[in-house]
């Protein structure tokens, strides 16, 4: 009975030492941390999907609750709506930013840009990029082995049967793992835009007009009709290439119509009314054009 | 037993079908296209432009940098432009073109004579060495002066002669040493001079018999040079391989072949070395191997670079129907071509045509752990693993697992039983390694 006794003694006086020790130590080497992380933490959607440039959301928690102004950070996954949680948890103003999402600039299709070989090698775009053009004509252009589909942790994008990854725009949080992984960089996030409307040049082919007219279709040939058309001076023409940046596009379309290759996309508006047709240029035209620029 | 490398290795088959063809001379084309990067390293400069006319052998474009090669015409012509021409891989690449007029040669160059180089000191035959705009013919295409200039610090104790060619159905090295063996003796000669040593090595592999006997005799009369056979196993005619195969000494890992004091030069390079020196001759063509299982007439032509690789396949019968792929290089780690249009360029050793039947890949399986790839690696690394950590992009853990020293081979490839593209993986990760670490040093 004693050896009961003393058994529970001396383990609740070994206990409450080894507390109080315990108690001194918390206390002389105590981290502080600022309680706001948690909270802001905890307002994520905690994916860690590394989309904000952080690693992870605590990463972006703990730069949010030390930046003073919010700027320059955003959870692309949370959007606007969660960016401002975190604002008014921290007591700060937040700049609304617009939303944003992947936009796949190829119009390579197959019906568009005819294969020229067959690849058997690794199916990974990195390793293709690195070893040769790839199998059609055009050196700027989609791989199409789906390095950006397996980098998306959202299941938002998706090879379609003309060879392209298609965005889901429902799912798609615009984290940026795909612009990463596309090794010809053809990915890019841009503004949502009103109603999920968007113009954009789906071409990004750097290749002289006809040099890339003769690998695909429908490719930007630099010919600037769509800059000369755009009242907005949205529309620049470098190297051969147009790009129309989307804070200054307004979203009139009329480079669409001016376009002579199709190769920018109006994305989401409603059908157009119809117009008086202007008579379609014939390809023997189009050649000319072609080899004028 | 003969000598050979202590660690990895396979044995392909040899298939080597144009050993027994004489070298033919190619008939030099209408046109030809000379790409200013043919070597690792700066692109060549253009010094001509649009319009002049060029001699055979005339400087056309100097080195662009330290790590560089002098680009010469190979052909007498007019220049027809100076712009971008698709490559083997169909990328843009900065060329000369030149359409043939004749073959008028520059005088100098002494086509037929022995010019006296007893006299010539070291220096002269570096520096010649260098205005030829001699590159590693083997493949790599290294600028060859400065391999012949190795570090302060560093002591060359020989030279090892690389006639090992151990890539299956390549037979350029073979011929050269069969059919030129007295100017292969006299380029060695000329490089133990240049790099100051008395004792040169040249490593064949037991399956040139033929070349093994012919050099032998006449490297009989010569000091310092001996004829040392190898047993059959690639990659023996990796630097570092053969190294260990010949002298037994193994090149620490990131190190170069100097620093066991041996410096490295392929049968093919030896031969443009000879030219140079003896025949002030720059390096404006070379001997490639036209090959394939279904090719009708499969040989080595002496062709002018630049010379489209088409007009090769012409001259060894055209390509045969079931030609599924043209690769440059051997089958273990040349590169399939998408333009047969593309130019010949210095490091071009062969052009292999593939049937239907040999070009028909394995559907890839998952690794099965058998560890075939770790026994065939002939650096001693994890392929499997390597393949994985590229795979995710893992790449400090790449580097501690030594990918850098990959010489991508393609043993692994070649061995893995569940048919995975090991190399493919190792080379992403190689480039994103060595690219990692070259940011850090800045």
């Amino acid at each position: 009975m004693s050896t009961l006794v003393i058994t529970i003694i001396s383990l609740c006086a070994i206990g409450i030492v080894s507390a109080v020790i315990l108690y001194f130590v918390a206390q002389k080497f105590k981290v502080e941390e600022d309680p706001r992380i948690d909270i802001v933490e905890g307002l994520l959607p905690g994916a860690n999907c590394g989309g904000c440039g952080y690693p992870g959301c605590r990463g972006l928690a703990e730069a949010a609750v030390k930046s003073d102004t919010l700027d320059g950070i955003l959870c692309p996954v949370g959007g606007a709506a969660t960016m401002s949680k975190i604002a008014e948890a921290l007591g700060r103003e937040v700049s609304v930013q617009a939303p944003k999402i992947a936009v796949v600039r190829c119009n390579g299709t197959c019906d568009n840009r005819p294969r020229t070989n067959r690849y058997d090698g690794a199916q990974s775009c990195a390793i293709m990029h690195t070893l040769y053009i790839g199998e059609t004509g055009c050196a700027f252009g989609c791989l199409g082995c789906g390095d950006c589909v397996n980098a998306c942790q959202f299941d938002a994008i998706h090879m379609d049967e003309n060879g392209l990854p298609v965005v889901d725009e429902e799912k798609c949080v615009a984290c940026g793992a795909c612009v990463k992984a596309c090794p010809r960089g053809i990915i890019e996030l841009r503004n949502k835009g009103p109603k999920n409307r968007r113009v954009f040049v789906s071409c990004v082919s750097k290749d002289k007009g006809a040099v890339a007219r003769k690998a695909c279709k429908a490719a930007c040939i630099g010919c600037g009709k769509c800059a000369k058309e755009c009242q907005f001076g949205a529309i620049t023409v470098e190297n051969n290439l147009a790009y129309i940046d989307f804070n200054k596009c307004r979203l009139c379309r009329k480079c669409v119509s001016a376009c002579p290759t199709g190769a920018i996309h109006e994305v989401n508006f409603p059908p157009r009314k119809v117009e008086p047709e202007k008579a379609p240029s014939t390809p023997v035209e189009e050649e000319k054009k072609n080899e004028q620029l | 037993m003969l000598k050979t490398f202590k660690i990895g290795g396979v044995h392909p088959p040899e298939n080597k079908l144009s050993a027994g063809e004489k070298i033919q001379v190619l008939p030099v084309p209408e046109q030809v296209v000379i790409l200013l990067n043919q070597h690792i390293g700066a692109p060549a400069t253009p010094i001509v432009k649009k319009g002049d006319t060029v001699k055979t052998g005339q400087l056309i474009a100097t080195a662009g940098g330290f790590v560089s090669a002098n680009i010469h015409s190979s052909v007498s012509g007019t220049v027809v432009a100076v712009d971008s021409v698709p490559d083997a891989a169909g990328l843009s690449k900065p060329a000369i073109t030149i359409k043939t007029e004749g073959d008028e040669w520059m005088p100098e160059i002494n086509r037929e004579g022995e010019a006296a180089w007893d006299t010539l000191s070291k220096e002269d035959i570096v520096k010649a060495i260098a205005a030829a705009g001699i590159v590693g013919m083997g493949g790599a295409t290294f600028p060859t002066q400065v391999k012949l200039t190795p570090p302060p610090g560093n002591k060359a104790e020989f030279l090892i002669v690389n006639g090992v060619e151990c890539e299956p159905y390549l037979t350029s090295d073979h011929r050269v040493m069969l059919e030129k063996g007295e100017q292969i003796i006299v380029g060695v000669q000329m490089l133990m001079k240049a790099i100051g040593v008395s004792k040169a090595v040249i490593g064949i592999e037991n399956n040139k018999k033929d070349a093994i006997a012919h050099l032998q005799q006449l490297a009989s009369t010569q000091t310092g040079i001996e004829v040392c056979p190898l047993q059959v196993k690639y990659p023996q005619g990796g630097e570092k391989q053969l190294i260990q195969a010949t002298t037994g000494r193994a090149v620490p890992s990131g190190a170069l072949p100097i620093a066991v004091g041996a410096i490295v030069q392929n049968i093919g390079t030896v031969l443009a070395v000879y030219e140079a020196v003896a025949k002030h001759k720059p390096l404006i063509e070379r001997i490639v191997t036209i090959t394939g299982k279904s090719v009708k007439h499969p040989g080595n032509y002496l062709c002018r670079i630049g010379t489209p690789v088409s007009k090769l396949i012409e001259a060894a019968g055209g390509m045969p129907e079931d030609t599924v792929k043209v690769i440059g290089g051997g089958p273990m780690m040349g590169r399939a071509m998408v333009n047969v249009d593309s130019p010949i360029t210095k490091g071009t050793s062969g052009i292999l045509l593939i049937n239907e039947k040999e070009g028909a890949r394995r559907p890839m399986r998952s690794c099965i752990r058998c560890g075939k790839c770790v026994s065939a690696c002939p650096m001693g690394l994890e392929p499997y693993l390597l393949a994985r950590l590229a795979m995710a992009n893992l790449l400090e853990r790449l580097e501690e697992e030594r990918v850098m020293d990959c010489i991508e081979c393609g043993s692994c490839s070649f061995t893995c039983p569940s048919a995975r593209p090991l190399l493919d993986y190792i080379r992403l990760g190689k480039g994103r390694t060595g690219a990692m670490i070259r940011n850090r040093k800045k």
